[in-house]
């Protein structure tokens, strides 16, 4: 399989294999007109098998989402065609717009305007938790 | 600045203070404080019905020379035709200085005090919180104990959906020395969440039994609950349990001469009336208890938001 590098854009690595597509979903790749690569069960010597997104365009893209998903991602920045930056993901202390508290009895079931909003209450067992009605995520 | 009041925490146990030293002074000078809010609104609006809260604190504005506005049932409101939350927040900050609110979805005070101009004051929230209870137990504890440190506090009953239990367990987790007896059926333990993300955060001590009688003799404070039937899966499970947690002057015999119970009300049976003439019970205490803190309340984030 031969996939070409890029010259401008992002790689993200050391994705969890089985969450490149989740990544890919919530980052709202599908969106996008440019050249994306989603590579899976790619073999890695760290992590036996990992997924790996390139995005050949230098797009916004919100890493809170990629921290969420996968702290352990590396994520790298290219600009004319080399590496500009390492940038390793953080689990965000706060989720706005990413996932959506599934409480029938919270009011964002109600009402539609209101941005779902999450907020780390536990780093060790990542534990996000509602900012309306404190339910965790899941 | 605008504050509003959504969840205990919101508040320092250094403002927790402030709060009840204003109380006992209203308490002991309750003229002193009788037109401190004279020409401001206070506006109740209830979603959901609760008689006692909103006239509580109705009382407490009227006390304070204030007035009130408001309505007790959703269905007479914008609501009804479809109006959110902010808006309704919005407009009622056209007409008045500060805002109680009770609603049936859990967050739907928060969204109000985003989108209010005037501070919000969380009335209970579905199953959520309900901050002005717990700024009452702690009222309570404070005058029938002289302290909140150094306690041993017993919660009883149906400790997994209590909210006033999880928000009064959050509140002493500040102070030092409480020790937390959890008396429940196995059906209805306080949820975990409560003791990870709360009490083992704050090192805070707590054994777990169904025995109410066996541990009666240390505790110094005993907060009761309902066991509401439609909690149990099964009815034999419910009948088998609940006389268990059903207070008794019987199972008074061996407890602290100066021991407070506590109720948040209202109470169906899981006390007996015989108690109420007991010295030891403080739960229509709790009740005025109520009401002075609402007033403390309200007074502090009308002089916060520069109303006053």
């Amino acid at each position: 399989m031969n996939i070409d590098s890029i010259q401008n854009g992002f790689v993200i690595d050391h994705i969890p294999a089985g969450k490149g597509m989740t990544l890919y979903d919530l980052l709202g790749l599908d969106e996008l007109d440019c050249s994306i690569a989603l590579i899976k069960n790619v073999g890695s010597e760290k992590m036996g098998k990992k997924d790996i997104i390139k995005i050949d365009a230098a797009i916004d893209i919100n890493f809170d989402i990629i921290g969420f998903i996968a702290p352990e991602v590396t994520v790298n920045i290219i600009e004319d065609g080399k590496i500009v930056e390492k940038k390793s993901m953080e689990l965000p202390l706060t989720l706005t717009g990413v996932i959506r508290c599934k409480n029938p009895r919270c009011i964002t079931t109600t009402e539609q305007e209101i941005i779902h909003k999450f907020k780390l209450t536990d780093k060790e067992n990542r534990v996000y938790r509602c900012i309306y009605c404190e339910t965790k995520a899941n | 600045m605008k504050r509003s009041l959504i969840d205990i925490l919101d508040f320092s146990v250094e403002e927790i203070d402030e709060l009840l030293n204003t109380a006992m002074d209203m308490i002991a000078a309750p003229d002193k404080y009788s037109e401190k809010c004279k020409g401001k609104k206070l506006a109740t609006l209830f979603f959901e019905p609760s008689t006692r809260t909103r006239l509580s604190f109705e009382a407490a504005m009227i006390e304070l020379g204030g007035s009130v506005i408001g309505f007790s049932d959703a269905a007479n409101t914008s609501s009804s035709k479809g109006e959110s939350v902010s808006d309704t927040a919005k407009v009622i900050s056209c007409y008045a200085d500060i805002i109680a609110m009770r609603h049936p979805k859990e967050g739907a005070p928060l969204v109000a005090a985003n989108a209010a101009s005037i501070p919000v004051i969380n009335a209970g929230d579905g199953g959520h919180n309900h901050p002005t209870q717990t700024l009452a137990d702690l009222l309570t504890i404070s005058r029938e104990k002289g302290r909140l440190q150094d306690l041993t506090v017993g919660f009883c009953g149906d400790l997994k959906f209590g909210r006033t239990v999880h928000s009064l367990i959050a509140a002493l987790s500040r102070y030092t020395g409480i020790k937390v007896v959890l008396i429940s059926p196995n059906e209805l333990k306080l949820p975990s969440y409560v003791k990870t993300d709360i009490m083992d955060k704050n090192n805070m001590q707590y054994v777990q039994t169904t025995d109410l009688e066996a541990v009666m003799p240390e505790l110094d404070v005993l907060y009761m609950t309902r066991v509401q039937k439609e909690r149990f899966f099964n009815e034999e499970d419910y009948l088998r349990l609940k006389d268990s947690y059903i207070l008794t002057p019987q199972k008074l015999n061996n407890a602290k001469s100066d021991l407070c119970i506590m109720h948040p009300l209202p109470r169906v049976n899981e006390i007996s009336v015989a108690i109420d003439d007991d010295p030891r019970a403080c739960y229509f205490k709790q009740v005025y208890n109520a009401k002075i803190m609402r007033k403390a309340l309200i007074l502090k984030l009308l002089k916060e938001a520069g109303t006053i």
